[in-house]
């Protein structure tokens, strides 16, 4: 049994592309293998800043030799063609077969065809894996023909067995495969030789090289969290910025340094921020209070001084960072502190949201009208939701949030503390943004819900109102996340909000400001409320497939009364859902779907007689009984509406099934009698008008 | 490599003349900084044109870089608005391009055993120049002491052989490898000698003038003025007939018409330091500075230099 294991050396390459690297790599050699014949029954792939590295092992000396069968000139042809076919195959005359295929004779040669040797395969895959490799970018260097992640340095390609280990003969781009690498570029830059893939590890991690990158995270993490706890403290969780600086150092050493105390006045947001933005810094903090208090960083040297030069020049760089960010806090901080945060905000009149919509003073404007308006529905007072929208989107002009865009929010709830804001307008600073996607939490505070409902509102109807709806994979405004925050955020919170008036109050607003509407080609305003409720309503089957409601009893929900009401919808889909799955619904299903043939098949001339079904021409039970169902129904699902109950909606369908049933077996609809029939036409149309006020059932797929 | 002990520097100049002398052993022609005013290194025609054909070249230069909206009055501990870059050329980009970097560093007295070099993804770009590159912002213990990069596009012209280019940021180095915390205080001579001088001895009051007049005094009409000559003269010139009345000779005037494009590239910075240019403005100056170096570079190309004609 052979093992094979290859290095790529090359100059750093960035860490977030280190991991799915090494995974392309060990499948883009496992698939090219095999197509040769050769399976890799244990394979693994390796990252560090400066390498690539698989390792196969249990893999067969050489492939399986191939027979191969084939046909050559009929058995009559000329001697010339004879020979020719002996000449290409290389066999003697005397080793053809005569076989018949398809009523004729041919010549026929059996080739044996020995395995490739496993070196030549191996070399083969490599190379071509090499040159295809798919970089999310890549570079030339020097005179290379050759296209890598950064400049590749050296290849180390060899096989082993029992006997021993021999080089894959290979070059790529002028740079020879042999048995050599290197150790860590400070620590041991001096070359060794491999004789194995476990030979190779322990020499590396000799050299100063960790080549797994989950070890070289978990001891990031481990000697992080010894450090922090030694002194009674613990490190804030991070785990994309340890995945990060694993694929920074190959040999990781943690040390722990201090924040200069007068920091400690800014929220440890702010602290945590800076720290991880600028310095990939973990920070550590105090468990009693929260407060950030120390920073660890990741050197990639055990350096002679155990750390001291570093940790200085770390504390260093730290220190101006924050003076940086405590700068802004303090000047931030007087400044809503004279003119407070709607004083601040007026400085939004300055940053453009879009072109054609304004600026965003004008934007929170509207949202502040919007939240006036939406707050009943979503059982929050008017003037509350309006101060707070007033205020929510201020800090984006505070220098914190122009230096850290990703503070914004949680800078709105700092500044609201700090000027003693209270109804829950601080939260809603932060919480208004919430939620970004499928699985963020969704605030339930009404303030924010309100707030962030106008938010969103205001963001479609004024990119729809220009003619901006996302299109394909595209969607600059991000308004497939706007759409998805406002489902969640009306469900999740059982507001009952028609969001038909809303969207049209929301381009009011625009209208108010002279926007939209206005521009030549612009969309109307019904087209715009029109769009916009299709559009989240396709949002919405998205999500709700995701929570296995189909699809199609969505549509079928969709197409009925109050689409636009999003929790009753939903509700009507659950309960429809289920009774479809119920024998009652199969056959109530089946019911409709007669009656709805019949009815789209019906000529002209009926179609226009059709209207109120009368009980003098009634000439079976059947359709006594149906009539008397149909009414009762009508009285159940108003009812069942006005209590908003979607279950005893869907069972008033329910108790349909029968007198339907019971009419098709028993009552000829298209009889020969004008007024019969139409009147059997009539009673069809009834009970379609009944179900379609829970949904409509034509849209339900078998 | 490695960590042979070399003498601590004293001073900024000191580094300077290391870097000179350590890229001068390394085979680097030494150039002096371009005689106009450039925001970086990379505008020099000895990196943004020469990086462009086939070619070798090796050259390395100190270069004073202006920066408008830079400027601090001289106060900031570490913010100015005239600065020096050291900067490295090599075309092809040599296979120990990056150890020779690491070289570079031990020879003005960082110690590689002592200190924590990282090489964090940072690939650059200027709009201003087409241009394009991969590499990093080099870290030494969490600061930011240079820019590496493999120049792969300038002009819109793909570099081949490929030229690798190192930028250092001269005054915020020292000021780390001296230990220095107000750039203003660093001794720009060796403090021993007869006449020591500090770096603010010699620019705290030009970057206080220099502060006040870009940000509120000049006259951005003028300005703005001669912005358009710079393009229309750039324009100018490459129209020019190439040959050479006077000499007979095939003669196309990259050099002066790109000495016009990187005035207005400057001009631009100017402009912007007085915030009179707005958001789209921004985009259409700064799409026409890239229009004179997509000339320029055009006409590069069909000289002997960038493997045109001749």
């Amino acid at each position: 049994m052979t093992e094979l294991l290859l290095e790529l050396l090359s100059e750093e390459i960035p860490a977030r592309m280190q991991k799915r690297a090494a995974e392309e790599l060990e499948k883009k050699l496992v698939g090219g293998l095999a197509e040769s014949g050769i399976l890799c029954p244990q394979s693994a792939s390796f990252s560090t800043p400066r390498r690539l590295c698989f390792v196969a092992s249990g893999l067969p000396d050489k492939c399986p030799d191939r027979v191969t069968s084939r046909r050559g000139p009929g058995a009559e042809a000329p001697k010339r063609a004879v020979d020719g076919f002996l000449r290409s195959t290389g066999l003697e005359f005397e080793q053809l077969e005569i076989r018949e295929e398809k009523g004729r004779k041919y010549f026929f040669a059996t080739i044996h065809q020995p395995g490739k040797s496993i070196d030549e395969v191996v070399a083969h895959v490599v190379c071509d894996t090499v040159l295809k490799f798919p970089w999310p970018k890549s570079m030339y260097w020097g005179n290379a023909t050759l296209r890598w992640i950064r400049p590749l340095h050296s290849i180390l390609c060899i096989l082993s067995d029992d006997v021993g280990h021999r080089i894959v003969d290979l070059e790529i781009g002028g740079v020879r495969a042999g048995d050599q690498s290197m150790g860590h570029p400070f620590m041991a830059a001096e070359k060794f030789f491999a004789k194995s893939f476990e030979d190779y590890e322990s020499k590396l991690r000799k050299a100063f090289v960790v080549l797994n990158a989950s070890e070289r995270s978990e001891r990031i993490r481990r000697d992080a969290e010894n450090l922090a706890f030694a002194q009674g403290l613990e490190v804030v969780e991070d785990p994309d910025l340890v995945e990060e600086v694993a694929g920074l150092v190959e040999w990781p050493v943690v040390l722990m340094g201090d924040i200069d105390r007068e920091f400690l006045e800014m929220p440890p947001e702010v602290l945590l921020t800076s720290m991880r933005h600028h310095q990939k810094f973990f920070s550590i903090r105090c468990p009693a209070d929260g407060r950030i208090v120390k920073f660890s960083t990741v050197a990639d040297i055990d350096a002679a001084d155990g750390g001291k030069t570093i940790l200085a020049g770390n504390q260093k760089v730290l220190k101006a960072r924050l003076s940086d960010a405590m700068f802004f806090w303090r000047n931030d901080l007087r400044t809503i502190k004279k003119i407070g945060l709607d004083g601040m905000g007026r400085r939004l009149e300055l940053v453009n949201f879009h072109g054609q919509l304004g600026n965003m003073a004008e934007r929170v404007s509207r949202i502040e009208s919007l939240a006036r308006e939406l707050a009943e529905a979503s059982g929050c007072d008017a003037d509350t939701a309006a101060r707070a929208a007033r205020v929510v989107k201020s800090d984006l002009v505070s220098e914190m949030v122009t230096e850290f865009p990703e503070l914004q929010g949680v800078m709105g709830r700092r500044y609201a503390q700090a000027l003693s804001l209270k109804n829950g307008i601080p939260e809603a600073c932060e919480q208004h943004y919430s939620p970004q996607g499928p699985m963020d939490r969704v605030p339930t505070s009404p303030v924010a819900v309100t707030v962030g409902i106008a938010d969103r509102l205001d963001q479609l109807a004024g990119f729809f109102g220009i003619g901006e709806a996302p299109t394909g994979s595209r969607d600059p405004f991000a308004l497939r996340r706007a759409a998805l925050g406002i489902i969640r955020l009306v469900i999740e919170n059982n507001i009952r909000l028609p969001l038909a008036p809303a969207i049209r109050c929301a381009i009011g607003e625009y209208g108010r400001q002279g926007k939209l509407g206005k521009v030549e080609g612009n969309p109307s305003a019904d087209t715009i409320v029109e769009s916009i409720i299709e559009f989240v309503h396709e949002r919405l089957k998205v999500f709700l497939r995701d929570q296995e409601i189909r699809y199609d009893v969505i549509n079928a929900c969709i197409a009925a009364r109050r689409a636009d009401e999003l929790p009753l919808l939903v509700d009507r889909a659950r309960s429809l859902d289920a009774f479809l799955k119920s024998g009652d619904g199969i056959n109530l299903l089946a019911g409709f779907r007669r009656a709805n043939n019949i009815l789209e098949k019906v000529d002209d001339l009926d179609l226009q007689a059709i209207g109120e079904p009368k009980s003098s021409l009634f000439r079976e039970q059947e359709e006594l009984n149906l009539s008397r169902a149909l009414d009762e129904a009508h009285g159940g699902l108003e009812r069942a509406e006005k209590l908003e109950n979607s279950a005893d909606a869907v069972l008033v369908l329910a108790s349909l099934r029968r007198p339907i049933d019971e009419f098709f077996d028993n009552v000829l609809v298209n009889c020969e009698d004008i007024e019969l029939r139409v009147n059997r036409l009539s009673l069809l149309q009834h009970v379609r008008a009944t179900c379609g006020v829970v949904a409509d059932l034509s849209k339900i797929k078998t | 490599m490695g960590s042979q002990t070399v003498p601590k520097p004293t001073c900024f100049q000191d580094i300077v003349l290391r870097l000179q002398n350590f890229w001068a052993q390394k085979g680097c022609t030494i150039l002096q900084s371009y005689d106009l005013e450039l925001g970086a290194g990379t505008f020099h025609p000895a990196t943004s044109l020469r990086s462009l054909g086939p070619k070798s070249w090796a050259a390395a230069y100190v270069q004073a870089s202006r920066r408008p909206t830079d400027g601090r009055y001289g106060e900031n501990p570490n913010r100015l608005q005239h600065y020096y870059q050291f900067q490295v050329l090599i075309k092809p980009s040599p296979p120990d391009f990056q150890s020779s970097y690491l070289g570079s560093l031990a020879s003005i007295g960082i110690d590689l055993s002592l200190h924590d070099i990282r090489f964090v993804e940072d690939d650059w770009e200027s709009p201003t120049l087409g241009a394009w590159g991969l590499g990093w912002e080099v870290w030494c213990d969490g600061m930011e002491i240079s820019q590496f990069t493999y120049f792969q596009q300038v002009g819109g012209y793909n570099c081949r052989p490929v030229a690798g280019e190192i930028a250092y940021g001269l005054e915020r180095l020292a000021m780390y490898v001296l230990g220095i915390e107000h750039v203003m205080e660093m001794p720009y001579n060796d403090p021993e000698s007869a006449i020591p001088l500090t770096y603010g001895d010699v620019f705290r009051h030009s970057e206080a003038e220099f502060s006040r007049w870009n940000f509120d005094v000049c006259d951005t009409s003028m300005i703005l003025r001669h912005f358009r000559d710079a393009e229309a003269e750039c324009r100018r010139i490459l129209d020019e007939p190439e040959l050479d009345a006077k000499t007979g000779r095939r003669i196309v005037m990259v050099h002066p018409a790109y000495d016009q494009c990187a005035k207005a590239s400057h001009l631009f910075n100017l402009l912007d330091a007085r915030g009179v240019i707005s958001v789209s403005e921004r985009q259409a100056m700064i799409g026409r500075v890239r229009a004179m170096a997509k000339n320029c570079a055009d006409a590069f190309m069909t000289t002997e230099l960038g493997g045109g004609q001749e």
